[in-house]
């Protein structure tokens, strides 16, 4: 399964992607990314699976890509 | 314009058109000349900045020899002189939530070319609250990103700034251009990017970016794209809520504030772990009985209150945007931590 950073996140996270292996669900991911790189805890992003953004806690699959997306504001 | 589907009706569409350009910065100069150049009918430009020489490889519609000027006044002189036709509307001053559904009122379409968070919610919420629809583009350093919010027309799927990220980052949080530094080209094309699609949601020509999050990584040249949904629990920011809001603040939170979901909020209420800050006005429904205090927002300057010691503070609102806020005031008062219920009341209730 790939992670993708994008925006400041990289700055915390020190990569644009990662794989992970093993995670059942969105929540435990988003636990285990903030116990990795504490400064996410704080970090406002949404997540998105395979290119469709997720509200609520989600399932993932081998071969999914879960994306952690910041706002930007630049201009 | 001699292409396939954009014919007379189209131009004249164009023709008819009122856009409004917020920040004539490094995405609002290519956005407003590409706009008076395909003849879009009315532009109005806010900024009230002035030329600034380190902005200029970002800003190229300006030259040395305009620092220090203003940067609309420049701008509108520039586009009329590129296309007699379009009539622009300066307006040589910053936009804020007092002026800001004045002003607004009577375009079609805004493009927010803002570079900063207090704009950016701001206008989102000024747009929602006019039914206007909002194209944003932003960038940080090497990515650009651009979408186009509360689109009602056409089964457009109306989605705010704020069902995305319900909350703004702490000052902190997110350097600015001016911080990070940024390659001209990027804000140049997500700009170019964000009149196209106001030209598309005008005449009505190919898909919108409606609904769909685009992102841009132009070291790597590759493009990202995200589905948004509707975030069910959020509601429109209403009239007096929005003119009573200080956006600086709101979006300039000096310590980063942690949100506490509802099921962790339960259970460490649960254990009695918790002191609950209602911050909702008195007025405010439904009535609660879990809160350990109740202090407006609106008085939480003024009032007197007594923090407790030894528990760590939840602050609760509606929708978990003010208590975001209020946590920030609190936290400077406070060795205690405060946390904020992350999507306030309306998610607590829906869980």
């Amino acid at each position: 399964m790939e992670i993708l950073f994008f925006g400041n996140l990289i700055d915390i996270t020190r990569q644009p992607k990662e794989l992970i292996e093993g995670v059942a669900d969105t929540a435990t991911l988003k636990q285990l990314l903030e116990k990795k790189y504490q400064p996410l805890q704080t970090a406002k992003y949404f997540i998105a699976v395979n290119g469709k953004m997720v509200q609520e806690n989600t399932i993932l699959n081998q071969g999914d890509t879960v994306a952690l997306m910041p706002p930007f504001s630049g201009g | 314009m001699i292409l396939p589907g954009f014919g007379l009706a189209a131009q004249q569409k164009l023709y008819q058109a009122k856009i409004l350009i917020v920040g004539i910065g490094a995405l609002g100069c290519p956005a407003l000349q590409y706009l008076v150049g395909a003849g879009v009918g009315e532009i109005g430009i806010i900024d009230g900045d002035t030329i600034q020489l380190h902005n200029l490889h970002r800003q190229t519609l300006f030259n040395t020899s305009e620092v220090g000027e203003k940067k609309v006044t420049v701008a509108a002189a520039k586009m009329q002189a590129l296309n007699p036709e379009t009539h622009i509307t300066v307006y040589p001053f910053h936009i804020n939530n007092h002026n800001a559904l004045q002003i607004l009122t009577g375009y079609d379409i805004v493009i927010d070319a803002t570079d900063n968070f207090s704009a950016k919610y701001m206008l989102n919420d000024a747009c929602a609250l006019l039914n206007i629809p909002l194209i944003y583009g932003a960038v940080s350093v090497y990515e650009g990103q651009l979408t186009v919010f509360n689109y009602t027309k056409n089964n457009g799927k109306n989605i705010q700034y704020r069902d995305v990220f319900p909350v703004p980052p702490a000052a902190d949080e997110i350097k600015s251009c001016e911080e990070a530094g940024v390659l001209g080209m990027l804000p140049g094309m997500i700009g170019t990017m964000q009149a196209t699609e106001a030209v598309k949601l005008i005449t009505e020509l190919g898909s919108l970016l409606d609904g769909r999050l685009f992102t841009y990584h132009v070291l790597n040249a590759v493009v990202y794209e995200i589905e948004l949904l509707k975030n069910k629990a959020l509601t429109v920011i209403d009239r007096s809520t929005f003119e009573a809001m200080d956006y600086a603040l709101h979006c300039a939170t000096e310590t980063a504030i942690p949100e506490i979901s509802i099921p962790e909020f339960k259970k460490r209420q649960k254990e009695n772990q918790l002191f609950v800050i209602d911050v909702r006005e008195y007025h405010e429904e439904p009535a609660i009985h879990f809160a350990d205090l109740q202090l407006p927002a609106s008085q939480l300057a003024s009032a007197n209150y007594e923090l407790p010691l030894h528990k760590d503070i939840c602050v609760i609102c509606q929708h978990g945007i003010r208590s975001v806020y209020a946590a920030a005031q609190l936290q400077q008062h406070t060795q205690q931590k405060v946390y904020s219920l992350k999507g306030g009341l309306t998610a607590y209730f829906n869980q």
